[in-house]
C-alpha cells in the first residue's frame, strides 16, 4: 500500500551557488523519515527537489534521479503538475487560503483540479478534517468562517487536511510546527504519528527531539551534501560519522 | 562521498497488494475513495499542457498593448503633423501669427501662454501645497490626518469642466472686482498687472490651475516626508533643536529631491491641463506681458479649434502643438518620476496621484 | 541673558511656521469647500426629475435637462470600462506574474509615462485612429479615449495589489498541484481582489469626469442616441457647453449637471475608502 521514494545522484543549483551535492537515498514507504542538520544546509530545498518546486523559483537547476513509486518525477513524461498531484506539502509558515472559508480550502485541491461531484467533496472534506484532527473544532462553521481566521496551530492542521484532501502517496513536511506554540506542536506531532500508517513521511526538522519522537529514520545533511543516514535510533545513539556526532552533541549548528 | 553503504531497513508489511496498483506509469491510490486520483488528470492531457503558455501568451498581448498604446500615440501625432512639419519647419515654434484664414500658424503665443499660466499656478501652489503637507505630515493631531487626507484626495477627483465652471463664475468676477483692480494700483509698477481687469486672463488661468494642482504637489510631497527615516528627525531632536528646527534640517533637507519631484509633477500637470484653462483664459492668440491680459495655451487652442478646422493644414498644426504638448509633459513627467523615485525608493505609482 | 533671547527668537520662529502652515492647509481646503458650496447652491434647487430624464430644450426656452449627456455618459463609460478593465487586468497580472524582468520593467515605465499624457492628446489620437477613420463621431470613439487612458492606471494598481499577496500562498497552491494559471487566476487574483477592484473604481471615476478626450471623439449630442456610432452626448461635455454660452437658463443647468457629476464621483471615492480601510485589509494577511 505504501509507497518508496528512490533518490539518486540528486544536485541542485540556485544560479551559481550549489545546494545539493549528490544526494543518495532510499525512503521507506509508510514510515516517518525525519531530515535533521544546521540551518543552510539544503534540507528544504531537498524536499523541494522531491516535489518539483524547487524549479518554480528562479534561476534553478536540478540534475539526478528521483522515483516515487514507479514515477520517475523528472523524467519527461511526466509534468511537474501531476507530480505534486501525488505529493502533498506542509509548508514552515501556516499559509491557507486567505479568502476562502475552511471548506473550500480543504477542497481547493480538488475543486482547482477539476473534481465536480458535490456530495463526494463533502465526504472528503469531512474524512481530511478528521485526519488532520481538526474536525470537531470547526464542524460548524465549515462554511462560515475563513481559513485565515484560525489560530495558528488550526491553520497548520488546516493545512495538513488540504493536503491530505488530494490523496498524496507521499507527504512532504517542511519543518511544520516550526511556527507553533507546544501545544499545537504536540498535536501536530502525534498527527504525524497516525499519518505514517497510511502515507510515507518525510519531515525537515531543525528540532532534533522531534526526530527522535517522530521518525523511524533521519538523515543528517550539512553544506548540501548527506552525511548519514539511517535508523533515528541509531543516528542519535551510536552515530557513524564524527560530524553527525559533533551536530547531535550539540557542538555547532 | 554519501552513505550509500549504510543498510536502508526494508518493509516487510504492507507493501504486497497488487490489487491496488493500476498499472506501471501511475501511482496507486493511497486513500479509500480510490476513484479521486483518476479525476486529477485535468491539466495533464494535450489541451491541458499547453493552457499554462497559452496564458502566458495571453497576458503578455495585454502587456503589450501597453507598448502599442505609446507606439500609436506617438505614430498618429507625427504623421497627422506632417503637413505642419513640412511647411513651417522649425519656425513654427518661434512664429507668433495664429491666422487660420491665411494659413499661416505660429505655435509661440500658445508656448508663452501655456508656460506662464503654468509658471503663476506653481508660484501660487508650491508654497501651499508644501505647507499644507508639512501640516499633515508633521504638525497635525494624528486623529485630523486621515480626513485631511481624505479631502485633498477629493480635491484631486473634482473634474476640471466642474473647476472651470466654479471659475467662471466664482473666481473670474472676484478678480474682475476686486483682486485684478487692487492689483493694478498697488503693483501696476511691475509692468506685469496692466490693463482693462477683464477678469478672463492669464491671471485668472494660473489661479485656477494652482487649485488644481495643489493636491498632487501637497500629497506627493506628504509622502516624501513621511519616507524620512525618524532617525533622521530624532538626531536633529536630541541636539535640543524646535519642531521648525527639526522639520527645516532633519526632514526638508533630506527630503529635497523629493519635494522637487513633487513640484515638477505638479508643473508637468499644469502643463497638460485643459477645460479649466480654456474657460478662463480669453482664447486670445497674442503675447503680453500683462497677467491681466487673455492669452491661449497649447491645450486650449487644439480644444477649442480642433473640431471646427477647416483644412488639412489647419488641423495638422493644430496636431503639431499636440505633439509638442507631448513630448514637453513626457520629458518633464519622466525627470519629476526620478526624482520622487530617488526619496520614496521606487513605491508604485499610486492611482490618484495623475 | 543672551541665552534667553536666542531661544526667544527661535521659539517665534517656530510658532510662525506653525502658523503658515496652518493658514497653507486652510487656504488649501478653502476653494475645496467654495466649489461644493457654490454646487450646492447653484445647483441643487435645479435637480429634479425632468433635469434627469429630459433632453435640452432650444435656446430661449426655460426648461429640459440633461437625461440624455448622463446616458451618454453611461453609454461612453461602459465601452470604455469593456475595454479599458480586461485589457489593465492582463496587464497588471503580466508585470505582477511574468514581467520581473527587463522587458517587464520597460512596460511599466511605458505605463506611467502614458499615465502623465495630457488627456487631449489622447483626444487627438482616438480621433486619427477611430473618427478620421469612420468619418464621423461617435460613442465607440469617446470609449476608446477613455480605455486608453483607463489602461495604464488599472495596470499599475493591478500589479501593486497582486505584489502584496505573499509568496507562501501561492506556493500552498502549486504544491497541491494546480497549474500555474489556475493558482495565478483562482488563488493570487482572487486574494487580491479587492484591492484590484479599488483600482478599477478610482479609475473610472477618473475618467468619468474627464472633458477633453470627449470634444471630438463624441462630440455630443441634442437628443437621445443609442447607436455606438453616432455622436454622443456626454455630462463633462454638456457641462462645458453650458458653462461656456451665454444664457443663463443654461448656466443653471450647468450647475445642476456639474452637482450630479460630483455626487456620482465623490460616492465612488468615499465607498473606495472605506471598503479599503475595512475589506483590504482582510485579504492579503
Amino acid at each position: 500500500m505504501g509507497v518508496g521514494v528512490e533518490v539518486r545522484d540528486l544536485n541542485a543549483w540556485f544560479g551559481q551557488n550549489q545546494a545539493l551535492h549528490d544526494i543518495t537515498m532510499s525512503i521507506a514507504p509508510n514510515h516517518a523519515t525525519a531530515i535533521i542538520g544546521p540551518s543552510g544546509c539544503g534540507k528544504s530545498t531537498f524536499i523541494r527537489c522531491l516535489n518539483r518546486m524547487h524549479e518554480t523559483l528562479p534561476d534553478t537547476r536540478v540534475s539526478g534521479q528521483v522515483r516515487i513509486g514507479d514515477i520517475n518525477v523528472y523524467g519527461n513524461g511526466t509534468p511537474a503538475v501531476q507530480i505534486r498531484r501525488h505529493v502533498g506539502m506542509v509548508f514552515q509558515k501556516p499559509n491557507p487560503f486567505p479568502t476562502m472559508s475552511i471548506y473550500d480550502n480543504v477542497a481547493a485541491g480538488l475543486k482547482l483540479n477539476g473534481f465536480r461531484n458535490a456530495r463526494r467533496l463533502d465526504e472528503i472534506v469531512e474524512r481530511s478534517l478528521r485526519m488532520a484532527a481538526l474536525w470537531d473544532e470547526v464542524k460548524d462553521q465549515l462554511k462560515k468562517q475563513s481559513g485565515a481566521s484560525l489560530s495558528g496551530g488550526q491553520q497548520q492542521r488546516l493545512c495538513i487536511a488540504r493536503a491530505l484532501a488530494v490523496e498524496p502517496n507521499v507527504l512532504l513536511m517542511d519543518e511544520p510546527a516550526s511556527a507553533l506554540d507546544p501545544i499545537s506542536t504536540g498535536k501536530v506531532e502525534d498527527l504525524i504519528f497516525q499519518l505514517k500508517e497510511k502515507y510515507t513521511i518525510v519531515i525537515v526538522t531543525h528540532n532534533m527531539q522531534q526526530a527522535a519522537r517522530v521518525a523511524e529514520f533521519t538523515g543528517f545533511f550539512l553544506l548540501g551534501r548527506l552525511i548519514e543516514f539511517d535508523k533515528t535510533e541509531k543516528i542519535f545513539t551510536k552515530p557513524s560519522e564524527k560530524r553527525t556526532e559533533d551536530y547531535i552533541t550539540g557542538r555547532f549548528g | 562521498m554519501s552513505n550509500s553503504a549504510l543498510p536502508v531497513p526494508r518493509i516487510t508489511k504492507g507493501t504486497a497488494t497488487p490489487a491496488s496498483s493500476a498499472g506501471p506509469t501511475s501511482l496507486p491510490p493511497a486513500g479509500e475513495s480510490g476513484g479521486a486520483v483518476p479525476l486529477l488528470r485535468a491539466g495533464t492531457g494535450f489541451f491541458g499542457r499547453l493552457s499554462d503558455p497559452a496564458f502566458g501568451v495571453a497576458m503578455m498581448a495585454c502587456g503589450m498593448t501597453v507598448m502599442i498604446i505609446l507606439v500609436l500615440i506617438v505614430l498618429e501625432l507625427v504623421l497627422n503633423s506632417r503637413l505642419s512639419l513640412h511647411q513651417f519647419g522649425w519656425g513654427f515654434f518661434k512664429t507668433q501669427i495664429w491666422d487660420p484664414v491665411a494659413g499661416n500658424f505660429g505655435a509661440l503665443p500658445f508656448i508663452y501662454g501655456t508656460l506662464v499660466s503654468s509658471l503663476v499656478a506653481l508660484a501660487l501652489a508650491v508654497p501651499l501645497g508644501v505647507g499644507a503637507a508639512v501640516f499633515i505630515a508633521e504638525m497635525c493631531p494624528a486623529r485630523l490626518r486621515g480626513i485631511l487626507s481624505f479631502t485633498t484626495e477629493l480635491l484631486a477627483a473634482i473634474p476640471s469642466v466642474i473647476y472651470g465652471l466654479w471659475a467662471i463664475f466664482v473666481l473670474v468676477p472676484l478678480l474682475r472686482l476686486y483682486v485684478e483692480p487692487w492689483l493694478a494700483k498697488y503693483f501696476g509698477w511691475t509692468r506685469l498687472f496692466e490693463g482693462p481687469p477683464y477678469g478672463i486672463g492669464m491671471l485668472a488661468a494660473g489661479v485656477v490651475l494652482a487649485i488644481m494642482v495643489v493636491p498632487i504637489i501637497s500629497s506627493l510631497t506628504r509622502d516624501v516626508l513621511t519616507a524620512v527615516p525618524r532617525q533622521q528627525r530624532e538626531a536633529v531632536l536630541a541636539l535640543g533643536a524646535t519642531r521648525w528646527e527639526m522639520i527645516r534640517m532633519g526632514v526638508l533637507r533630506n527630503a529635497r529631491a523629493g519635494i522637487l519631484g513633487a513640484i515638477i509633477l505638479g508643473l508637468g500637470r499644469a502643463l497638460g491641463e485643459t477645460m479649466a484653462v480654456t474657460m478662463v483664459i480669453g482664447n486670445r492668440p497674442e503675447i503680453a506681458k500683462s497677467l491681466l491680459a487673455p492669452g491661449y495655451t497649447m491645450a486650449s487652442v487644439i480644444a477649442n479649434e480642433f473640431s471646427e478646422a477647416t483644412g488639412n493644414l489647419y488641423l495638422s498644426a493644430l496636431v503639431e502643438i499636440g505633439l509638442a504638448l507631448f513630448l514637453v509633459t513626457i520629458v518633464v513627467n519622466g525627470f519629476a518620476r526620478l526624482l520622487v523615485w530617488t526619496v520614496t525608493r521606487g513605491v508604485p505609482a499610486r492611482v490618484h496621484a495623475q | 541673558m543672551s541665552q534667553d533671547r536666542i531661544s526667544w527668537a527661535r521659539t517665534v520662529k517656530d510658532h510662525l511656521a506653525t502658523a503658515c502652515a496652518v493658514l497653507a492647509i486652510l487656504l488649501v481646503l478653502l476653494p475645496l469647500a467654495a466649489i461644493f458650496l457654490y454646487l450646492m447652491q447653484r445647483g441643487l434647487s435645479s435637480i429634479n426629475w425632468a433635469f434627469l430624464t429630459q433632453t435640452p430644450k432650444p435656446v430661449g426656452e426655460v426648461g429640459g435637462g440633461m437625461g440624455n449627456a448622463i446616458a451618454g455618459s453611461g453609454v461612453i463609460l461602459a465601452i470604455a470600462s469593456l475595454i479599458g478593465v480586461p485589457v489593465g487586468i492582463g496587464a497588471g497580472v503580466f508585470l505582477a506574474e511574468y514581467g520581473r524582468n527587463r522587458f517587464g520593467n520597460a512596460i511599466r515605465f511605458t505605463a506611467d509615462v502614458l499615465n502623465g499624457v495630457p488627456s487631449i492628446v489622447i483626444g487627438i489620437v482616438a480621433y486619427g485612429l477611430v473618427v478620421f477613420r469612420q468619418k464621423h463621431f461617435s460613442a465607440l470613439a469617446g470609449g476608446v479615449a477613455l480605455s486608453i487612458m483607463m489602461i495604464p492606471t488599472i495596470s499599475r494598481a493591478t500589479e501593486e495589489m497582486l505584489l502584496l499577496v505573499p509568496l507562501s500562498v501561492r506556493e500552498a497552491a502549486l504544491g497541491l498541484g494546480i497549474s500555474r494559471w489556475r493558482t495565478t487566476v483562482s488563488i493570487t487574483l482572487r486574494t487580491a481582489a479587492a484591492g484590484i477592484i479599488t483600482g478599477i473604481m478610482l479609475a473610472f471615476a477618473r475618467v468619468a469626469g474627464e472633458t477633453a478626450p470627449l470634444l471630438f471623439t463624441a462630440f455630443g449630442n441634442q437628443y437621445w442616441n443609442w447607436k455606438l456610432d453616432q455622436p454622443t452626448a456626454a455630462l463633462p461635455l454638456q457641462i462645458f457647453a453650458y458653462a461656456i454660452s451665454p444664457y443663463d437658463e443654461w448656466h443653471r443647468q450647468a450647475w445642476a449637471g456639474a452637482l450630479v457629476l460630483i455626487v456620482l464621483i465623490v460616492s465612488v471615492v468615499a465607498i473606495v475608502r472605506i471598503v479599503a480601510s475595512r475589506g483590504l485589509l482582510k485579504g492579503t494577511n
